[in-house]
C-alpha cells in the first residue's frame, strides 16, 4: 500500500516536471550569452535589451496587446451583458445560447480562423465596390486588427459567458429577496448586491479571455492579412532558426500569461466579501 | 396579463402593467443582442460560408467562383496522407495522455490533502500559457544538442528525434495532458472513498478494485477528457509544424497550405467541413456514451 502511494507521488512529480521543464528551459536559455540559440553559455541579459530595442518585436507586442485588450472588453461586455439576459427567458433561448456558447468553445481555432477569413473577405467584396460607389473617402474594408479582435472575441465571449454564469447561478437568492423587501429598486439592488457579488467572475474572465487573444496564433494567422501579431512574429522567425532574443521576449510573455493566469484563478475561488 | 402579453393587442388593452411588461422584454432583448449579433455573425455565417465554398470551384486567380459540384469532396483523396496522419497520430496521443494522466489525476483526487487546489492549478496553468512558446521549448530538448547528444554520450548514436512522429506525438501529450487531467480528477474526486474500503473489506485485491469500481466510476471523466482532447488534436496546426519539420503534416496543416499558400480555397472548405464533420460525429458519439455511462457535462478548463 505505501509502495503504491510512493509509486504514485513519484510519478506525478516527474509529470510536473515534464510540464514545467521546458518552459524553464526557454527562461534559462535567455539569458545566453551566446549568440547561438541552442547551445547555452552563461550569462547576459543583453538579450532582453535587443529585444526590446527591435522595432518588429516592439510593434508586434503592441499589436497582440491592443487586440487583446479590445477583444477581451467586447467579450467581457458581450459575454456579461447575455448572462443577464438568460436570467431572463425561457428554457428554450437558453438551451439554443447554451447550445451556441459550447459549439464556439469546441470548434477548434483552425475552423474559426478559416471561417472568419472567407466569411469576411466575401462580405469585403460585397461591400468594397459599393463603398467605391459612395465616394465618401470610407477606406477599403480589408482583413486586419479589426477582423483579429471579431474572431477572437467570439471564441472569449462564450469563456466569459460561462464563467460569469457560474458565479450568478450560486448568487444567494434570499439576498435579492431581503433587498427587495427592503425597498431597494431593482437597479439598486444590481449595483448594490448583486454586482459586487459577481465582478470577481467577470474581471476573472477578462483576465482569462485577455491571455487567450494575447497567445492565439492560429486564429490570427488567418485573420490578421499584413499585420502582425507576437505570436506569429514568433512563429515566423523559429522557422528561420532559434534565437536568444526570440528566447527572451517569450520568458517576459510567459511570466506576464502566469501572473494573469494565477490571478484570474484566485479571483474564481474567492468567495465574495 | 399573461395572455394579454403574448396576443397583438389594440392600443388601448395596452395598460400601465403590460407597458412595463414590454420594456422589460425590450431590456432583455437589448441584454442579448450583441452576443447574438456575434454567435451568427461570426460563428454561424462563416460556417455557412465555409459550406457554400465547399460546393464552389477554384477560379482561376485562386478564391472562389460560384458553382454547385461535389468535386473537391471527391477529391479529398488527394489529401490522403493528412487525413492519415491526423487518423493515426490524434488517436494515439489522445491514448498516450490518458494513461499519462490518469495516475497523476488519481494521485491528486485520491491521494493529496493538503495543497490539492495548488497542485491542481499547477496541472491546468500550463494549458493556457503560449502553446506556441511551450511547443517551440522542445525544439531544444529533441534536436541534435538535446536528447539525441545524451544518447550518444551513453553509446547509442544516430538517434533521430525532431521532425519525426515521435517528436510530434511527445509534443502532442504535453500540450493536452492538462486537459486531460482535469475531469479525470472531477469525476475521482466525486468517488467516494468508502466504495473502495467496501471492496477491500470484501476481499478484493488493489487491482481488482481498481477495476471494477474506480475506473467504472471515473468513466465520465474519461471519456469528457477523451473527447476533449480528440476534437483540439484533429485540428492541431502547430505542434505538426513546429515538431514535425513539413515530415509529419495533420489536416491542420493542409489547410493552412490550401488557404494561405496555395490559395486553393474551395478545396480548402471542403478539407474543412469534413474535419467539422468528423468532429460532430465525435461528439454524437459521446453524447451516446455519456448517456450510458451517466455522466454529465462540464467545463473543465474554465
Amino acid at each position: 500500500m505505501n509502495d503504491k502511494a510512493l509509486w504514485l507521488r513519484s510519478y506525478s512529480t516527474s509529470v510536473y516536471l515534464f510540464l514545467y521543464a521546458p518552459i524553464a528551459l526557454i527562461m534559462l536559455f535567455s539569458f545566453n550569452a551566446g549568440r547561438s540559440g541552442l547551445s547555452f553559455e552563461c550569462c547576459s541579459t543583453q538579450w532582453f535589451g535587443r529585444a526590446f530595442d527591435n522595432p518588429f518585436i516592439m510593434e508586434a507586442l503592441g499589436n497582440s496587446a491592443l487586440i487583446a485588450l479590445c477583444s477581451a472588453l467586447l467579450a467581457t461586455l458581450f459575454g456579461t451583458l447575455a448572462v443577464f439576459g438568460l436570467q431572463r427567458v425561457g428554457g428554450r433561448v437558453r438551451m439554443l445560447f447554451d447550445a451556441l456558447t459550447y459549439c464556439a468553445i469546441i470548434v477548434p481555432g483552425i475552423v474559426i480562423g478559416i471561417a472568419t477569413l472567407i466569411a469576411f473577405i466575401t462580405l469585403f467584396d460585397l461591400f468594397n465596390p459599393l463603398l467605391a460607389a459612395l465616394d465618401m473617402g470610407i477606406p477599403k474594408l480589408r482583413m486586419g486588427f479589426f477582423t483579429v479582435i471579431a474572431a477572437h472575441s467570439l471564441f472569449t465571449m462564450a469563456l466569459v459567458m460561462v464563467i460569469v454564469r457560474t458565479r450568478v447561478d450560486a448568487l444567494d437568492k434570499a439576498l435579492l429577496e431581503a433587498s427587495a423587501d427592503l425597498y431597494a429598486p431593482p437597479l439598486d439592488t444590481f449595483w448594490r448586491v448583486i454586482l459586487p457579488q459577481i465582478a470577481p467572475a467577470i474581471l476573472a474572465g477578462f483576465l482569462l479571455a485577455f491571455t487567450f487573444s494575447f497567445d492565439d496564433f492560429i486564429i490570427a494567422f488567418f485573420v490578421a492579412g499584413s499585420e502582425s501579431t507576437l505570436p506569429i512574429y514568433i512563429f515566423s522567425s523559429i522557422r528561420r532558426g532559434i534565437t536568444p532574443e526570440i528566447n527572451a521576449i517569450s520568458t517576459v510573455i510567459i511570466l506576464a500569461s502566469l501572473a494573469l493566469l494565477f490571478t484570474s484563478r484566485y479571483l474564481q475561488g474567492r468567495r465574495a466579501a | 396579463m399573461n395572455i394579454a402579453v403574448s396576443a397583438p393587442l389594440p392600443a388601448v388593452a395596452a395598460a400601465a402593467p403590460a407597458k412595463a411588461h414590454g420594456l422589460g422584454r425590450r431590456i432583455t432583448w437589448l441584454l442579448l443582442l450583441p452576443s447574438t449579433l456575434w454567435f451568427v455573425l461570426l460563428l454561424l455565417m462563416p460556417l455557412v460560408v465555409i459550406l457554400l465554398f465547399s460546393l464552389g470551384e477554384r477560379s482561376a486567380v485562386g478564391g472562389y467562383s460560384p458553382a454547385f459540384t461535389f468535386a473537391n469532396y471527391l477529391n479529398l483523396a488527394s489529401r490522403a496522407a493528412a487525413f492519415s496522419n491526423t487518423l493515426v497520430l490524434a488517436p494515439l496521443g489522445t491514448l498516450v495522455c490518458l494513461l499519462a494522466a490518469y495516475p497523476l489525476a488519481y494521485f491528486l483526487a485520491v491521494k493529496v490533502q493538503r495543497n490539492r487546489s495548488l497542485l491542481l492549478t499547477l496541472v491546468i496553468v500550463p494549458f493556457w500559457t503560449s502553446f506556441l512558446i511551450r511547443t517551440y521549448a522542445w525544439i531544444f530538448i529533441l534536436s541534435g544538442k538535446g536528447i539525441p547528444a545524451l544518447l550518444a554520450s551513453l553509446g547509442l548514436d544516430d538517434v533521430r528525434l525532431i521532425n519525426t512522429p515521435t517528436a510530434v506525438l511527445i509534443g502532442i501529450v504535453y500540450g493536452y495532458l492538462p486537459l486531460m487531467v482535469f475531469p479525470i480528477f472531477v469525476s475521482l474526486e466525486k468517488l467516494d472513498k468508502r466504495l473502495l474500503e467496501a471492496s477491500h473489506d470484501l476481499g478484493a485485491g488493489a487491482f481488482e478494485t481498481f477495476r471494477r469500481v474506480t475506473l467504472p466510476l471515473s468513466a465520465p471523466g474519461v471519456i469528457t477528457g477523451v473527447m476533449l482532447v480528440f476534437i483540439l488534436l484533429m485540428g492541431e496546426f502547430l505542434i505538426p509544424a513546429i515538431l514535425g519539420g513539413g515530415k509529419v503534416f495533420f489536416v491542420g496543416n493542409a489547410l493552412v497550405d490550401l488557404f494561405l499558400q496555395s490559395r486553393n480555397w474551395p478545396f480548402g472548405s471542403a478539407v474543412a467541413m469534413t474535419l467539422v464533420a468528423m468532429m460532430l460525429a465525435i461528439i454524437a458519439v459521446y453524447l451516446k456514451l455519456v448517456a450510458r455511462f451517466g455522466g454529465r457535462q462540464q467545463d473543465g478548463m474554465l
